[in-house]
């Protein structure tokens, strides 16, 4: 079947590449996916798009052999295929490439390449195909990578080159993607879909899963909406808009870009001042911020991930250690980290909802209950006495929360991985805006959530700041920052390229701050 | 891998472990030409099978509860105390020197004071170790295991230099006031009438059901236990909370460490009335397989020390009884700490098995 790349185009009466008949897996009581049926065309680009926990992560793991379907087939090329395990599925002609990439860190690019699938005993001939297949492919499809680089030495999107061609290597035909461009630049995300698009030229079918709207509306050709399990629908992609595909997926009308009212900016909140922070290899993260917000507007930052947003959020909150000045209030609050920490920031007015909510903002093996009361555990209404804790306290006070916030199950003790990421987002929201606080960090606030609750989470959001609260927004997601902020800072390597209007910019002009073009130079 | 029922996590599991222990013991004392039947009614008959046997199990369970619950405390701080044995030697340092300092009118007067010292100097040589990790980061488990033997080899140096009474050939120190003896089971009123022999298990059972409590309420009810699980589970988290990794880390190990020393009021005190070396014969690594087994829990710590003082109890009975050897006894203790401790996941995972839901419908 590897051969068969170039003359299976032109039959166009050709059996469809993949087609899933009536497949069906549950968990438990859990009904990940219900009768499941797709056909996609030889050469086509097909998204799977989705909330978090829709299915469609469990169906491109039974596709992969990763779990067995309780019912349905899988037909490849027209052929039933069984696909018990990744060998078989590798077999058959599929590549998957997942969100986290699985490569040797310390592997060159030619030994990620060849793991598992070596010609014989001795390394040396297997290296030497894998250059020359590694060459031929980077000429066809724009997969220029370094053979001889480390893996830890390569960009996140060049990382994500050597996943695809480790597939193409082992000749697949079919190239499942997983939330390929979350960790991307928007340049990267570019080149990426550049590849995609020679890939499916030669031949190749491309599955995209995503639940981002506007990568599927850019580049496939038909999309699947799949919703609890269920696949709603399969639709041509030029024939639907994001708002159909967004309530394909909620099951109800949903508002991608929520209403503001125009900001009323009142007195400064906050004021940060030639800010810089190391990190622990004693690298400068932050190259002398300067920056204010007013009560009753957004900040936002805009970004791409590792250009310093993380060591902002963390100064700010009392996590890091930085030099330079933070006015809070017309108070100078303390930097060096031994006078304060979250709870000094607490007390101050300071909210925090980190960008990393599995491992920073909350403890995911307690109960709801108990992460409601994380990092407020010493608020005295918390308190039965001296020595303990109110359990009962706090298990009432985060009922209310939740109910407040919608979470979705309303179970305060059930553990906080239980839960789906929107809900825990929410979790977290109500536990940090329901303190009023002067000034909100908020970093990622919609990473991982679903897009009923992105609606929801960017409200409270904009409700905070027309409560005249002070709100710091960083976010890769340009489409958020746009959509949110009342003032946009574009940060590139530890320093702030410059401030635009979101009324007056463009994703292009912010884009290129973004890759570090001066701002005189974009403007 | 199917999840568990909740208890078929918590009872079934440990149980099967047991079992399985159990039959390995068996054929391994085939293996060696002895009857696993007589070995099993003698190890049941002299741990449990009368009052005065039970005498000795709760002897042995009381120290046990101390090291497990001292393995738990810095456990659920993701710190993992090795040096339970050192620090309970060292707390019977402390118990000592309270108890010959002064001739003590009566034991509930003695009690407290000792009690107070065996904590604070099991803390203190938990101390050092948790100082290390908490600004240096030197491995707790290095440090606690080295600290075992420095503090062994301080106890040798005080009990043959400094307290050796003039006159005595034995490492030890001189036989505490009468007034410092506690009260056995038997010594005590009603008690007396169950056991009604001479038997080492002694008052110092119910400081350690009463620190079984403490640490519940300490881990589950009050912030520092709420910090120490927060620590525990995520380092970068707790930082995010505004808790301090150093405050949580020395703590959780000063507790720790007390709990150990605590143990050394019913050895020290309460059984040999005088400090031994090697006073605490192992006690703080059983503590290990105790909180093991107990899944880090109060009421399973309780019940595992139980457990474990059967079988270091029923182990002595039978290399006294019958002419299998009493190593068997480190035998069998290290094939239970092997398949509770260890294998249980194994167990979970052939569990597993009978526990998946069978009918999608049914749910």
């Amino acid at each position: 079947m590897t051969g068969g790349n170039a003359s299976g185009r032109q039959e166009t009466a050709a059996p469809f590449a993949i087609e899933l008949r009536g497949i069906s897996k549950a968990f438990g009581p859990v009904q990940a996916n219900k009768d499941i049926s797709i056909q996609v065309a030889k050469g086509s680009i097909h998204g799977i798009i989705g909330e978090n926990g829709a299915g469609k992560s469990t169906l491109m793991s039974i596709l992969y052999g990763f779990y067995k379907a309780d019912a349905g087939e899988v037909l490849i090329n027209g052929q039933p295929t069984a696909i018990p395990d990744s060998q078989a599925a590798i077999r058959a002609g599929i590549g998957m490439v997942f969100q986290h990439f699985k490569l040797v860190q310390n592997f060159s690019v030619l030994e990620n390449v060849i793991l598992g699938a070596e010609d014989g005993a001795l390394l040396r001939p297997s290296l030497a195909k894998a250059r020359k297949v590694l060459a031929e492919l980077a000429e066809e499809y724009e997969l220029e990578v370094e053979p001889d680089a480390v893996i830890e030495e390569l960009s996140v999107g060049h990382q994500q080159r050597v996943e695809i061609l480790k597939a193409l290597y082992r000749h697949a035909d079919i190239l499942i993607l997983d939330e390929p461009t979350g960790v991307l630049t928007p340049a990267e995300a570019d080149h990426l879909f550049r590849i995609l698009r020679n890939l499916k030229e030669q031949g190749k079918t491309v599955i995209l899963i995503t639940h981002k709207l506007r990568e599927i509306m850019e580049i496939t050709d038909t999309v699947s909406v799949m919703r609890r399990g269920e696949m709603t629908a399969t639709v041509r992609t030029a024939g639907t808009s994001p708002e159909e595909l967004a309530e394909l997926m909620v099951g109800r009308k949903v508002l991608l870009h929520v209403p503001k009212e125009e900001a009323k900016p009142g007195r400064t909140v906050l004021e940060v001042k030639d800010l810089r922070v190391r990190d622990d290899d004693g690298v400068e993260r932050l190259k002398g911020i300067d920056l204010t917000i007013r009560a009753g507007e957004i900040l936002g930052i805009a970004g791409v991930a590792g250009n310093g947003q993380t060591e902002l959020l963390e100064v700010l909150g009392g996590i890091a250690d930085g030099t330079g000045s933070i006015v809070l209030n017309g108070e100078s609050l303390d930097l060096t980290g031994k006078f304060s920490d979250g709870q000094s920031r607490r007390r101050q007015g300071i909210s925090h909802v980190p960008e990393d909510r599995q491992h920073l903002g909350m403890i995911m093996d307690f109960t709801a209950w108990e992460n409601t009361a994380f990092g407020y555990h010493h608020d005295p209404a918390y308190q039965k006495n001296r020595w303990l804790m109110d359990n009962d306290a706090i298990l009432e006070d985060t009922k209310g929360k939740m109910e407040r916030f919608d979470v979705r199950p309303p179970i305060p003790t059930l553990q906080a991985k239980s839960f789906s990421g929107g809900n825990q987002q929410k979790i977290i929201l109500a536990r940090e805006i329901e303190r009023n606080p002067d000034l909100l960090l908020v970093g990622q606030p919609t990473r991982g959530v679903d897009i009923g609750a992105i609606e929801f989470i960017h409200k409270r959001i904009v409700e905070l700041r027309d409560a005249g609260k002070a709100v710091l927004l960083v976010s890769v997601e340009l489409d958020e920052i746009m959509s949110l902020s009342d003032r946009i800072a574009v940060m590139f390597d530890g320093r702030i390229m410059g401030e635009r209007d979101p009324r007056t910019t463009n994703e292009r002009e912010l884009g290129l701050l973004m890759a570090g073009v001066s701002g005189e130079a974009a403007a | 891998m199917t999840r568990l029922p909740r208890w078929a996590d918590v009872v079934l599991v440990p149980l099967i472990s047991l079992l399985l222990a159990g039959i390995i013991s068996a054929l391994v004392i085939l293996a060696i030409g002895q009857s696993p039947r007589e070995a099993l009614s003698t190890m049941v008959t002299g741990s449990v099978g009368s009052a005065y046997a039970w005498g000795y199990t709760l002897y042995y369970a009381t120290s046990f509860m101390f090291t497990g619950l001292a393995v738990t405390v810095a456990f659920h701080g993701s710190l993992f105390n090795i040096g339970g044995e050192g620090q309970a030697q060292l707390g019977g340092l402390g118990v000592a020197l309270v108890c010959l300092a002064l001739p003590w009118p009566h034991w509930t007067l003695a009690l407290p004071v000792a009690m107070v010292a065996g904590a604070l100097f099991g803390a203190a040589w938990a101390a050092l170790p948790a100082y290390l990790q908490a600004r240096r980061g030197s491995h707790i488990v290095i440090t606690t295991i080295m600290f075992n033997y420095i503090g062994a080899a301080l106890i040798i140096y005080l009990l043959v230099n400094v307290l050796r009474p003039a006159g005595q050939m034995d490492p030890a120190t001189a036989r505490f006031p009468a007034g410092a003896a506690l009260p056995t089971l038997h010594d005590l009123p009603i008690l007396n009438l169950i056991f009604d022999k001479k038997i080492p298990a002694n008052v110092t059972l119910f400081v350690a059901l009463f620190a079984c409590w403490l640490v519940w309420l300490l881990l589950w009810r009050t912030r520092l236990g709420y910090e120490i699980r927060a620590f525990g589970k995520s380092e970068p988290a707790a930082l995010y909370a505004g808790i301090s990794p150093f405050k949580v880390t020395m703590l959780a190990m000063l507790v720790s460490g007390a709990l150990a020393g605590l143990m050394s009021i019913n050895n020290v005190m309460g059984e040999s009335g005088r400090l031994l070396q090697n006073s605490s014969e192992g006690a703080g690594f059983i503590g290990i397989a105790v909180a093991l087994m107990g899944r880090n829990h109060p009421i399973g710590v309780f019940l595992a020390a139980i457990l474990f003082g059967m079988l270091y109890q029923g182990g002595a009975e039978i290399g006294l009884w019958t002419s299998i050897p009493i190593e068997l006894r480190t035998v069998v203790q290290g094939l239970v700490i092997l398949f509770t401790g260890a294998l249980d996941h194994m167990v979970r995972m052939m569990l597993g098995v009978f526990f998946r839901p069978r009918r999608t419908e049914v749910a």
